[in-house]
């Protein structure tokens, strides 16, 4: 019975999540930018801007001018998230590619550092009152959420083990539409459970900043617009009357 | 009518982020712009019966045509980060200051509205529907904003609540709900040709009277010309420049630097405005019907070079959004552009600011200066927000930073930065820009000077500076006012090119 939920649950989750950023990324991409408006300091050239976005992706830049705490908390979190996605790569993997391999040891101790900076990332919620004005239930929600996989999935590697062979069985066979038996194990339904709900509220949420800041035109644009005309399809069309 | 009264704030050593202050300017709002204004610009006179409706698909359009606008609202995620960034905010304490809270009047109903979370489950996710209170508050909290973008230098995404606040007085403007002060203004540039509505024999009186002046002053004929067709330069100022303290001084110094380089020149008197308060409204047919006159005027006049006064959003019109609008910059292979480039000297950058022009000239050793003559000046120097976070100068990042200083440091010996955090891209805004310039908004204005007070108020006590050169109309107009609030001479702020006309030496150059 099991089996069959999770397998149900964990397509219809990968569907949701797939045709859900798809639409979104879609909309971004086909809705103009009708003026350029890159924030200072901003690169000349599209190299400039590969090279911006990078920073801003990877190290948080403008968080880490911004405020340290958020940015520490944040940083934690989102490079723990990482390799802990990493670690798991092994599940669906076979053989398990050799990087793969190495990150294991990492992935193991960024379980509880991903918690952590969820944990700091939450205080703020309560402890800041600028914060906590700003704070919907959603918010609190979307870090107990991300919260209960991390420490479901702690729990299942230190305290209460699972067959993990098993589980790779599973997620192997789903690709491969053979469908396997998953351990009964009530750690792994909570987690299983809470990792399809994440996927499956992704596109609908504010986990859209992911998409969102490679389509964000303050960060995304080359200050170059003396050098080059920058027209978008609607404007253009007010030079036709 | 008088302004309410308030209690200007303290100053202090060290900024501080005030605690929470529920409501405090709830009672801040600019007056409603009356039906003639509104239907000047082709907007409902007043409130339409059906503006729930109306303002939410006007909301949908928006969405269509601005990536901005659609990934802004999706994207944040509550963080924090913005939230002591805004100087109203940390000049009012009111939370819905702060960025995010400010931008989320609007997420709030785009959640309910557009998003399937906020369909579903509106108390979840901060979802609203558009009730009278919300529309009132987006009219109060949309003019505490002054599109100045300090808040997207700090966001993890680049959200810019500018854009958020543009699209608020969009979606208020298309249900007859629009702010007097701009809708007023823009009417004039479009009936008389600038925001102070100055007629143009009233231009040409003062220009003449400004030739008189610095004939007396200098015994130099140093000539400040209007609509001479084959000009070299076409000079597009902001029209306070004609006539306001210390605005005025600034064009006496264009004029010096023209006749000091040899470079003819000539004001437009169709194009006797800079500021382009269509960017204000966030209403592109606007900003695009305003920046026109420009291109018309250069056509017209036949010139080779465009350059722009000392003004901070017309820069960023000018700068960012000219040739998107009109063609006036370079590289476009469409005809409407191409007629205006190919009489433009594309060995000059298009357009270009004054600043740029002094620095090159000096560069070049076209001008020379007499240091000595501004002596009694401790200079600072305020970045005007459009300048330093949505344009540039010069060929290499940073260049509206370095350029205006350099020329500073080439007519005066004295010369102080304020503290890091509140100049370069970090700069705070005036408290007087983006279209709330107006004295029913003095309160917020004098509020949302307060960091730039503290900082200035900081060169003072350390250094002595009695002046602050800054390069927008606004910034000078807004010092002007709220100075003497904080205790200081209102004489203290002036242009760049103020400085540049002190020092200058005009005649023989050897």
């Amino acid at each position: 019975m099991a089996t069959i939920f999770f397998a149900v649950l964990f397509y219809a989750a990968t569907a949701i999540l797939v045709a859900g950023l798809a639409v979104k990324i879609a909309d971004y991409f086909r809705t103009p930018a009708p003026l350029k408006i890159p924030t200072t300091p901003a690169p000349t050239t599209t190299g400039g801007v590969v090279l911006r976005m990078l920073r801003e992706v990877a190290l948080f830049e403008s968080l880490f001018k911004s405020n340290l705490w958020i940015w520490a908390f944040g940083i934690l979190f989102h490079g723990a998230l990482l390799l802990v996605l990493l670690r798991h790569l092994r599940y669906f993997t076979e053989p398990v590619w050799f990087w793969v391999g190495w990150v294991q040891p990492f992935g193991l101790y960024a379980g509880f550092a991903m918690v952590a900076g969820l944990f700091g990332l939450w205080g703020r919620r309560f402890l800041v009152e600028r914060i906590r004005y700003i704070s919907t239930p959603s918010d609190h929600l979307m870090l107990a959420l991300l919260a209960g996989i991390g420490l479901s999935g702690l729990g299942m590697k230190f305290l209460m083990h699972t067959d993990i062979v098993a589980v790779k069985a599973f997620f192997l066979g789903l690709m491969r539409f053979d469908l396997q038996p998953l351990p009964s194990h009530p750690g792994l339904y909570i987690h299983l459970t809470l990792v399809a709900l994440l996927m499956i509220i992704f596109p609908f949420s504010k986990l859209l900043h992911a998409p969102g800041v490679f389509f964000s035109p303050t960060r995304n644009q080359a200050d170059d617009p003396r050098e080059h005309r920058h027209l978008a399809p609607w404007a253009a069309e007010l030079e036709k009357n | 009518m008088a302004a309410a009264e308030f209690t200007t704030p303290e100053l202090k050593e060290y900024a501080e982020i005030p605690a929470l202050q529920p409501g405090a300017m709830a009672e801040s709002k600019p007056y409603v712009a009356s039906d003639k204004m509104n239907e000047a610009l082709g907007f409902p006179g007043e409130l339409v019966p059906d503006w729930e409706q109306k303002a939410v698909a006007r909301l949908g359009e928006l969405l269509k045509k601005y990536r901005s606008l659609k990934v802004y609202l999706d994207a944040c995620v509550h963080c924090g980060a913005c939230t002591d960034k805004c100087h109203y905010f940390l000049g009012t304490g009111d939370p819905k200051n702060m960025p995010v809270a400010r931008q989320d009047l609007l997420r709030g109903v785009y959640r309910r509205h557009f998003t399937l979370a906020g369909k579903l489950f509106p108390k979840l996710v901060g979802a609203t529907e558009l009730t009278r209170e919300v529309l009132d508050d987006w009219f109060k909290y949309y003019h505490q904003c002054s599109e100045c973008r300090r808040c997207s230098v700090f966001c993890p995404y680049g959200i810019d609540t500018a854009e958020i606040t543009m699209a608020g007085r969009e979606i208020l403007d298309s249900v007859g709900y629009g702010q007097k002060y701009s809708n007023e203004i823009i009417g004039k540039v479009h009936k008389i040709g600038n925001n102070l509505g100055l007629p143009g024999p009233a231009l040409e009186d003062t220009l003449q009277g400004v030739e008189e002046d610095v004939k007396e002053d200098t015994g130099v004929d140093v000539r400040y010309p209007l609509d001479v067709k084959g000009a070299e330069v076409l000079l597009v100022t902001p029209s306070a420049d004609f006539f306001a303290e210390p605005h005025i001084d600034s064009l006496i110094g264009y004029g010096k630097v023209f006749h000091a380089a040899g470079i003819s020149w000539t004001l437009s008197s169709k194009a006797s405005e800079a500021g382009n308060f269509g960017m204000f409204i966030g209403n592109y047919e606007q900003l695009r019907k305003i920046a026109l006159r420009i291109r018309e005027a250069a056509l017209e006049l036949g010139v080779k070079r465009i350059v722009v006064g000392e003004c901070g959003h017309a820069w960023r019109v000018a700068y960012s959004f000219w040739n998107t609008l009109t063609g006036i910059g370079a590289g476009a292979n469409d005809p409407f552009a191409v007629q205006l480039q190919s009489q433009l000297d594309q060995r000059y950058k298009q357009p270009a600011h004054i600043c740029e022009l002094t620095w090159d000239l000096i560069q070049r050793g076209a001008l020379k200066f007499d240091k000595e003559a501004n002596d009694h000046r401790i200079v600072t120097f305020h970045d005007s927000c459009n300048v330093a976070r949505a344009s540039r100068m010069g060929d290499t990042p940073g260049g509206q930073f370095e350029i205006p200083r350099s020329i500073i440091k080439a007519v005066a010996n004295k010369y102080v930065e304020m503290a890091p955090g509140t100049t370069h891209e970090a700069t705070f805004c005036c408290g007087g820009g983006g279209g709330i310039l107006t004295d029913e908004l003095l309160e917020l204005r004098v509020k949302g000077a307060l960091p730039r007070m503290d900082a200035l108020n900081q060169v003072v006590e350390r250094h002595g500076v009695n002046f602050m050169a800054t390069i927008c109309a606004i910034c000078k107009a807004q010092f002007t006012k709220v100075l003497p609030y904080y205790k200081f001479n209102r004489g203290m702020v002036g242009g760049v090119h103020q400085l540049v006309s002190t020092a200058i030496r005009l005649g023989s150059n050897d």
